[in-house]
């Protein structure tokens, strides 16, 4: 028998940069062949891209319009109730970091923090006034305090608050950005909401109504009662029948011919709307399949212990359905997120929108490909963000392992 | 088909099936199945693969309902009443061949969540229970683990302590040991022996001969949908009435 002290350490893994040089790029002749001709190819192609970057492009057209890129029209004398309605979610993610502790929570928390530094910075260099600058690094340095307060004292914070926290955060954000009569808020009506802020509000609200709606309709698609699985397969069949451009017409277009002339509903609230109905067909047929993956015997143990069907779903069929579908529930909502770049059809301004107006000035003509680097760039941390996190998720709850 | 005028009414035993018919489609896998089990009756179905004796005891539980015939529970009917099912289900544990153990919970959330969820008992107060029965299936060290990280044997006496943490007054267990591999047969077989010598009321199909010689009060032989033959385990073995029962016998004594 093998004891302990006989088991003999690995043989050792390095061998320097030239040997893995010549056991990576080098091992035969081919790949030193392919090695070499990669190498010709792409050196001067980085240079190029760099010496674009950082000589030739002229990032004024970014600088210049950040504020329309991060806030669209909304006046920026009220811009400090974004700043504050970022802080809301900035202390909620940190206590939520702090409090569950998980690698996913923590993750979207750095990246919270990281990416409020980063617009803090491009603030900076763009002569936003140091008051935009102070109020993101602010935000950044509260998700930390908030996590490490946590961290010091986790008895202080009852989970529940940090629930109900979150619930209440979406009136306060809507409150806060929109304005209320009565309140020393002067209204901002949201068709002035525009860039960055526009493309967040509509992903986060797209996301966080249509999972649910979509677990609901993948329930129902699967239920016994006729009516409800008619119901639902039709929603889910129509929607996934129809591209997300025509729901987004119908929204801001056909729907107001339907109603009384005095019913206005704004703008922005359609097309939430429109993207939520429309991804959640989309989550209803992830999620399907999660439940079908789910052999029949946990429904027959889980009855046989006397749960009901409403317990069964909850306790033992929801949960290890939905952890088998994550990896496509992401992939969709960072489709999602890129979607929203189709709201400019209906006029609204998000991101890409603002790029297009941008472009428009005279001044900035010809400066297409720094507008749209930049919005890929903003687009790509985003999506990079949420594929992370997911990962950190899967590997957190064993995805394929158990 | 036997007379049963001699277990006419459901007080007669705690399980009363009369005339049980069941068809999957065209096929007609029940033809007629009476039998009644006393309270503490340990009673062992066999018979040959597709004879109906696993659709059996689904039905007691409603896991497989019986399209003709009748089945009382303790005196409780099995209809489509959703509160008659629950209240039949409540009285009966039940251990699959697979046995489906929930895959993302602990051992003992596995055990404590009919206790928590259907029993409404205090979390502390289940765990507590949960523990108790971990141990009388002798595997207290492994509460926190999940399934996966079990073996078969473990995993099929956690099941086993799951189904009685419902405090249920009948188990059924369908094939319990028919997965497992050789060597981890006789730990299942074990806590089902402790099981019936503590008075339990249970209905098993297997094929654990000596399981059944030792620990049966009642030996059923099922064969294409009917009972073939049924009597105490010594009968059954040395003076077989069937033709049937001594060929199938003799199939799988080897």
């Amino acid at each position: 028998m093998t004891t302990p002290d006989s088991s003999m350490p690995p043989p050792a893994p390095a061998i320097g940069p030239v040997g893995w040089l010549r056991q990576n790029l080098f091992s035969t002749w081919y790949n030193a062949l392919l090695t070499i001709v990669l190498v010709t190819l792409l050196v001067p192609l980085v240079a190029l891209i760099l010496r674009w970057i950082l000589a030739e492009a002229r990032w004024g057209v970014v600088t210049a319009n950040l504020r329309l890129f991060l806030i669209g029209q909304y006046p920026f004398e009220e811009a400090w109730r974004i700043w504050l309605s970022l802080a809301v979610l900035s202390v909620l993610t940190g206590i939520s970091a702090g409090i569950y502790g998980g690698a996913t929570v923590r993750t979207l928390a750095t990246w919270l923090a990281a990416g409020q530094v980063m617009l803090g910075a491009l603030a900076a260099v763009s002569g936003l006034g140091s008051a935009t600058t102070v109020a993101l690094v602010a935000n950044a340095a509260i998700v930390w305090a908030a996590f490490l307060a946590v961290r010091w004292r986790p008895r202080a914070m009852p989970r529940r608050l940090v629930g109900l926290g979150w619930l209440a955060s979406i009136p306060i954000s809507v409150i806060l950005l929109q304005g209320i009569r009565g309140l020393p808020l002067p209204i901002v009506t949201s068709n002035l909401w525009g860039g960055l802020l526009l493309t967040f509000l509509l992903a986060i609200v797209g996301i966080l109504l249509s999972f649910p709606f979509g677990v609901l309709l993948a329930l129902g698609r699967r239920s016994g009662l006729p009516a409800v699985r008619v119901l639902s397969t039709a929603y889910i069949e129509l929607i996934r029948g129809v591209p997300l451009v025509t729901i987004l017409f119908m929204a801001a277009v056909m729907l107001p011919l339907f109603l009384p002339s005095n019913v206005r509903i704004d703008q922005v609230l359609r097309a939430m709307v429109g993207i939520t109905l429309f991804s959640a067909a989309y989550v209803a047929e992830n999620v399907r399949g999660g439940l079908q993956a789910i052999p029949p015997g946990q429904v027959e143990a889980a009855h046989a212990i006397g749960l009901n069907t409403l317990q069964t779903n909850r306790f033992i069929v929801l949960p290890q359905a939905l952890r088998a579908v994550i990896p496509a529930n992401v992939g969709l909502f960072i489709s999602l997120l890129k979607d929203t770049t189709l709201v400019t059809i209906v006029g609204l301004l998000e991101l890409l929108g603002i790029g297009r107006a941008v472009l428009a000035q005279p001044q900035w003509f010809g400066a297409q490909l720094e507008v749209y680097v930049f919005i890929a760039a903003v687009f790509f941390i985003l999506c990079y963000t949420m594929s992370q996190a997911s990962y950190r998720l899967e590997t957190a709850l064993g995805v394929g392992t158990r | 088909m036997s007379d049963h005028s001699d277990h006419s009414g459901p007080s007669a035993g705690i399980i009363v099936c009369r005339d049980v018919h069941k068809w999957f489609g065209d096929l007609h896998v029940l033809r007629g199945i009476d039998m009644t089990v006393k309270a503490g009756e340990v009673v062992v179905i066999f018979g040959p693969s597709g004879s109906g004796k696993s659709t059996f005891i689904r039905t007691i539980n409603r896991l497989e309902e019986h399209q003709r015939g009748e089945i009382f529970v303790d005196g409780i009917e099995l209809t489509n009443d959703i509160r008659n099912i629950a209240a039949i289900r409540s009285e009966i544990g039940m251990v699959f061949q697979q046995f489906n153990l929930f895959p993302h919970l602990t051992a003992l959330q596995n055990v404590t969540l009919g206790p928590i969820r259907v029993r409404k008992l205090a979390r502390d107060r289940a765990e507590q229970q949960g523990m108790e029965l971990l141990e009388r299936v002798g595997i207290p060290e492994q509460a926190h683990k999940y399934p996966a990280q079990l073996s078969g044997g473990q995993q099929q006496r956690v099941a086993i302590a799951r189904a009685l943490a419902m405090q249920p007054k009948i188990m059924l267990f369908d094939e319990p040991t028919s997965a497992l591999d050789p060597e981890m047969i006789s730990e299942v077989l074990d806590v089902m022996r402790e099981l019936a010598v503590s008075g339990m009321t249970m209905l098993c199909v297997t094929h654990e001969m000596g399981f059944a010689r030792a620990v049966a009060d009642r030996m059923v032989l099922f064969d294409e949908g009917c009972i073939v033959e049924e009597g105490p385990p010594p009968q059954i073995f040395e003076a077989p009435a069937h033709a049937r029962t001594k060929q199938f016998l003799s199939q799988i004594l080897h």
